[in-house]
């Protein structure tokens, strides 16, 4: 089998620099990272913001050395055979102003294509193409200062594929796209991995949905490490014998809600506040359970205002392998610095 | 994507296999590319008549005035012209040359410069070529309007030397705006500092405004290190009435050691560009400026 991508015990620990009389930090972003993405895949890194995604792009893409293990992409080292990785990736991260804003959209297109190597006639023609398929043909010779964040992010996954490379690295495409954006661009990248078996893509994102959507495999990366990685319905089905509830109640506060998780046969509850209600997600180890959840419930005089069974999600996988959602592990502060 | 596009259009595209060059080829397309935003965005900014010709014409204005108010030799105007065009190439280098890696860091070209297979001396390159041609314009414009203002007299000596003067100029200073721009790579915000203290010093040094002769011969010999005191010091004594007698060194000895400072410069910024950048790799700078 040809793998695209593979780690091997892959860390990184960036040193921190304090003041004159303070010794440098140390910041572990990544640890022990074990990957292999096969030739052909569209495999998806997903975790809360501040994991290690964007550390682990930045090394695959030779802009950033570990410190520990090492990594190849297209079967080349990503340290010792840097000049043989470039000419086969190409990258494009979510909300990136790259390019000039002086330069019209054509004219930033066409600048990246030749430090690439693509004769013009054949970048003009690709970018003519690429940017009509992306709905932007009318743009094509606005300044590229002049585009909106969601043209301009366009823009940008223009400029990734243009190159045909073949390992492509999306980092967070579609962050700040509307919701019919986000989806034009997810099927665009996956017919682009669809028409050439040789083509491999590696996407980042802290949409589930996405992940769920697109990848054909999915790692979980939480504080560095993968805690997890498998095709998403495997990943789901680590769950089916838990039971998943969605609850609808009046509003409590996150200490009411870490109550239900002391009570038998309640794995896991996460708690989300709304204006005027909070919605609860219960992992259960079986159904059974949810009858002394509602008890205490009625005991705090907490009105329940919808209940629904449901499938699990990846979201619930993360939370299962976690202990938190990943929108509690974005806001409890955790970071790995300024990825 | 666009619903009215057919699915054999975009298999079409997204079918094609595309034919990349490398080596030469890929250096000269990388030079090219990079001077391109150079040469054709600034022009769109208009902006520049105005803060690259006009607020220069009046820093000149200024000296020409002070000279013919002390009634020193005429040439000293034009000297003064010569010196107010040559600042544009200063600031130039200082600010869109030896910073430059620091604001493509900003913006995040610069992680798309490095992770492209083309080679960052290209990239480099282009920067100093694009600048070089727009700068030039400018500078040329001042010397024009300058002259006419101010009825400067020329007699030149030699027309191949003093070309070939300018050029050695333009190829040492680029070349040590290179080098700069592979320190600056590591610099974070001190980048904008650095610019800053290094600005004025160099128009002092460099002798932007009177003959570097009237330092003493160690000072002018040190401020040589810098290419534009000599380049505009040989170009003075091609230029001008007055010739070799305001001057510094001969001509020609200034012609040699430009070539040596070009050569320096063009290699130390080879060497220095791929220690910086693998510097960079390993400490996690080139997408960062804190750490």
């Amino acid at each position: 089998m040809n793998f695209a991508i593979v780690t091997d015990n892959l860390g990184r620990v960036y040193k921190i620099r304090g003041g004159k009389k303070t010794e440098p930090r140390e910041l572990v972003a990544l640890q022990d990272v074990q990957l292999q993405v096969k030739q052909g895949e569209l495999f998806g890194l997903l975790g809360p913001n501040g994991a290690g995604k964007t550390t682990l792009i930045k090394i695959l893409t030779t802009l950033l050395a570990p410190t520990m293990g090492q990594a190849t992409v297209a079967g080349y080292d990503v340290v010792r055979q840097a000049e043989k990785v470039r000419p086969r990736i190409n990258m494009v991260s979510g909300g990136e102003s790259s390019g000039y804003g002086l330069l019209t959209v054509r004219e930033n297109l066409w600048m990246f294509a030749q430090f690439y190597g693509i004769p013009s006639a054949v970048a003009n023609w690709r970018i003519r193409e690429l940017l009509k398929i992306v709905g932007m043909s009318d743009r094509i010779n606005t300044k590229s200062s002049d585009l909106s964040t969601g043209l301009r992010q366009k823009m940008n996954i223009v400029r990734g594929f243009l190159t045909d490379p073949e390992v492509l690295f999306l980092d967070e495409p579609t962050l700040g796209l509307d919701v019919g954006a986000s989806r034009d661009v997810r099927l665009f990248i996956r017919e682009w991995v669809n028409q050439d078996p040789r083509r491999t893509l590696l996407l980042t994102t802290h949409y589930m949905v996405e992940a769920d959507e697109l990848c054909d495999r999915v790692a979980i990366i939480n504080q560095g490490r993968v805690l997890a990685c498998d095709t998403p319905e495997s990943l789901k089905n680590r769950l089916q014998k838990e039971v998943l509830f969605r609850m609808q109640v009046s509003p409590l506060d996150s200490t009411q809600a870490d109550t239900f998780e002391s009570l038998p046969g309640v794995r896991k509850v996460t708690h989300r506040a709304f204006d005027g209600y909070a919605v609860l997600e219960l992992i259960l180890e079986q159904d059974d359970a949810l009858g002394s959840v509602v008890n205490l419930m009625t005991t705090q005089n907490i009105h329940i205002l919808n209940l629904q069974k449901r499938e699990p999600t990846l979201e619930d996988v993360f939370v299962d392998l976690v202990g938190r959602s990943m929108e509690e592990v974005e806001k409890s502060g955790y970071s790995e610095g300024n990825q | 994507m666009n619903q009215s596009r057919t699915s054999t259009d975009l298999q079409t595209v997204l079918r094609q296999e595309v034919e990349k060059s490398a080596g030469w080829r890929l250096f000269i397309q990388t030079v090219i590319a990079r001077a391109y935003p150079r040469i054709i965005g600034q022009q769109r900014e208009k902006s520049w008549m105005f803060f690259d010709i006009f607020l220069p014409i009046m820093a000149v204005s200024a000296y020409v005035f002070v000279y013919r108010a002390i009634q020193a030799p005429e040439d000293y105007v034009g000297f003064v012209i010569m010196g107010g065009a040559m600042t544009a190439f200063w600031m130039n280098v200082l600010w869109s040359m030896s910073s430059q890696l620091y604001w493509e860091k900003e913006t995040g070209n610069l992680a798309l410069y490095i992770m492209a297979p083309n080679s960052m001396m290209a990239i480099l390159l282009g920067m100093a070529l694009g600048g070089i041609v727009a700068t030039t314009l400018r500078a040329g414009v001042i010397v024009v309007l300058g002259s006419l203002l101010f009825r400067v007299s020329y007699a030149v000596v030699s027309f191949p030397q003093l070309l070939a003067v300018f050029i050695l100029a333009m190829v040492a200073l680029y070349g040590m705006g290179m080098m700069f721009a592979s320190v600056y790579l590591l610099l974070s915000r001190e980048a904008w500092h650095i610019s800053n203290l290094a600005q004025e010093p160099v128009y002092l040094l460099s002798g932007f405004y009177f003959p570097i002769k009237n330092f003493n011969f160690w000072v002018a010999l040190g401020a040589s290190v810098i290419p534009l005191t000599l380049g505009l010091d040989a170009m003075r004594q091609l230029a001008f009435k007055t010739g070799a007698s305001l001057g510094f060194l001969s001509v020609n000895m200034e012609l040699g050691i430009l070539l040596g400072l070009s050569i320096l410069f063009l290699l130390a910024a080879r060497f220095l560009l791929r220690y910086m950048e693998k510097l960079a790799i390993r400490e996690g700078r080139l997408t960062e400026s804190r750490r």
